[in-house]
């Protein structure tokens, strides 16, 4: 079966993130990108579903940029067969996604849909449940195990009581948390394969979709500061500190 | 126009977080109606129906809201939407509500604006971005807005003295192509981590699974819920519900102690509101110093102990 993997182009989890002083939005000039790491989650268990025998063909997909070629790159290094670009200048917001991925869908016809949970840049934890409305599909987000057989897919969820376990029939939509698997590293040997590997540029209008936004950033702030570096000698003076300064604990 | 919640409960009792939704829904002007969707036989609907600044209660019952899924949810929501004036639909950012809301917004055609924490106006909010190192403010200009709320950025409702009416509605058929067939639930006597007064976490730092045992008498003494990073949860120590973070649970206590956790930042996005925290660490270098109210430096396996000891004092 063909199995579809979205990605998406963020700053890198390593990079302390500035916002902008002029409260535009955050710097993303001359900052590090890297795919998302729920998304390298999601290649990898496609992957292993090839591995497996499950999975015939892996399609990744991105929307935005013609930036985002580079986080297709490292798609198709992982394992990937080959990659679409939706490609466009405006802002995305999760909704437009899932719906350009619908679209592309439908062109596609696979059995399954990977998707990170949620992209670490607007952590707006949506788009796979979105896709999953839009084409009228089951769902299974947040998974921690995947096992398909039988045109169904068995899947642990992480929710906040502890495990979950969903049957949904196929074709579906899932979307990884951490624990589904430990990304590989691509090799140099895969990095220079994935140069060859077919990509395809599909424009957003050419899908028909209106990506307009039906959100508007107004500013972007700094948290709030929390004054912290504070420090005891002691566990004496701690207690002391929490009963009588902060006056968290009863007083003894 | 009215404001409608979608309810999240387990055993006859409201969730915390939904109490948080509530009051987060009544910011936003008109009536509230708050829509349950229970097993039959639950006497849930009655609960909601007592929460103050309800003025209506949508209860829908059918047996596959036991356990329910995305679909199921959706299905009946979107149903109690169509019939109603509604100018926001509000759930809590818990799994339930973000596995929920977006497959509900999507059928609106809503671009959701997810994990809210301020609400400036019926249409503009506030929301924490990249794991909280910033917060973005934005307008929404969809006809019905849908919100999921950060619950520990809104003061919990009162779970008694409200008396809203309650209307049965019919559940939607059944989407048979996504069931429940198994749960696991992580079970502690202790306070429910996301609303306890005081959370004590251990991280890589512990060492083993068998080493959280130590958290545990610190905990007992002050009746706190137990937490932890992600690293330890990776390692396998403690199951994933135990996990505050960015992508675990986001928690604001009165008082965090952070045991043996360096501090990355994913950890400090589920943690930094906490009124006063404290690290324990025996790097001085950790990260977690430089948000903590009170860092102490020192071997874990001996402040622990003396702690829990000292506490008694």
């Amino acid at each position: 079966m063909k199995v579809l993997v979205c990605v998406k182009r963020v700053i890198d989890f390593n990079v302390k993130v500035r916002v902008r002083s002029d409260g535009s939005g955050v710097e993303t000039s001359n900052v590090k990108m890297s795919m998302n790491p729920f998304d390298e989650i999601a290649v990898e268990e496609a992957v292993r579903l090839r591995e497996r025998g499950i999975a015939s063909e892996i399609v990744a997909v991105s929307c935005g940029t013609a930036a985002c070629q580079e986080t297709l790159r490292a798609a198709l290094a992982l394992g990937a067969d080959r990659a679409v670009l939706v490609e466009t200048d405006t802002a995305l917001e999760p909704l437009a996604v899932a719906k350009l991925v619908a679209a592309l869908v439908r062109q596609e016809a696979p059995q399954l849909v990977i998707l990170g949970k949620q992209a670490i840049d607007d952590d707006a934890n949506q788009t796979g449940q979105m896709l999953a409305a839009l084409l009228d599909w089951p769902q299974a987000t947040f998974a921690s195990k995947l096992q398909i057989a039988d045109g169904k897919a068995d899947v642990t969820r992480e929710v906040d009581g502890g495990l979950e376990t969903v049957e949904v029939t196929l074709p579906a939509v899932v979307t990884t948390d951490l624990r589904l698997n430990e990304p590989r590293y691509a090799t140099l040997p895969n990095i220079m394969k994935a140069k060859k590997k077919p990509m395809q540029t599909l424009s957003a209008q050419s899908l028909g979709v209106d990506v307009t936004p039906h959100v508007t950033l107004i500013r972007v702030d700094e948290p709030a500061g929390r004054k912290g570096g504070g420090r005891v000698a002691d566990v004496k003076e701690l207690v002391a500190k929490l009963r009588n300064e902060a006056k968290v604990l009863p007083p003894a | 126009m009215n404001v409608l919640v979608l309810a999240e409960h387990e055993q006859g009792t409201l969730a915390s977080a939904t109490l948080s939704a509530v009051t987060a829904a009544r910011a936003l002007g008109g009536d509230v109606v708050m829509l349950v969707l229970s097993a039959p036989g639950d006497a849930i609907a009655q609960a909601a129906a007592a929460v103050p600044g309800i003025a209506r209660v949508l209860h829908a019952e059918a047996p596959w809201f036991a356990q329910p899924t995305a679909e199921n949810v959706a299905a009946t929501a979107l149903d109690a939407i169509a019939r109603g004036q509604y100018s926001h639909v509000v759930a809590a950012a818990t799994s339930f509500g973000k596995n929920a809301m977006p497959r509900i917004a999507a059928k609106l055609d809503a671009a959701q604006v997810s994990d809210i924490t301020a609400i400036n106006a019926p249409d503009t909010f506030v929301r924490p971005i990249y794991a909280g190192n910033a917060f973005a403010t934005v307008r929404s200009s969809d006809p019905i807005k849908v919100v999921t709320v950060r619950a520990t950025a809104f003061d919990p409702a009162g779970a008694s003295g409200g008396q809203a009416s309650i209307d049965t509605i019919a559940a939607a058929p059944e989407v048979p192509a996504a069931k429940v067939v198994g749960q696991a639930r992580t079970k502690s006597a202790r306070p429910e981590l996301t609303s306890a007064r005081v959370v004590i976490s251990g991280g890589r730092g512990l060492g083993s699974g068998e080493n959280f045992k130590l958290l545990e008498a610190l905990a007992d003494k002050l009746n706190a819920a137990i937490g932890a990073s992600r690293a330890a949860v990776d390692a396998g120590y403690v199951p994933n519900d135990y996990q505050v973070g960015q992508t675990g649970k986001i928690v604001a206590p009165d008082l965090y102690v952070a045991i043996g956790i360096s501090g990355a930042i994913q950890h400090l996005a589920g943690m930094k509101d906490s009124k006063v925290i404290v690290a324990i660490n025996k790097d001085p270098e950790a990260p977690i110093f430089q948000i903590a109210d009170y860092g102490l430096v020192g071997d874990l396996f001996e402040v622990v102990p003396a702690l829990t000891a000292e506490l008694d004092r």
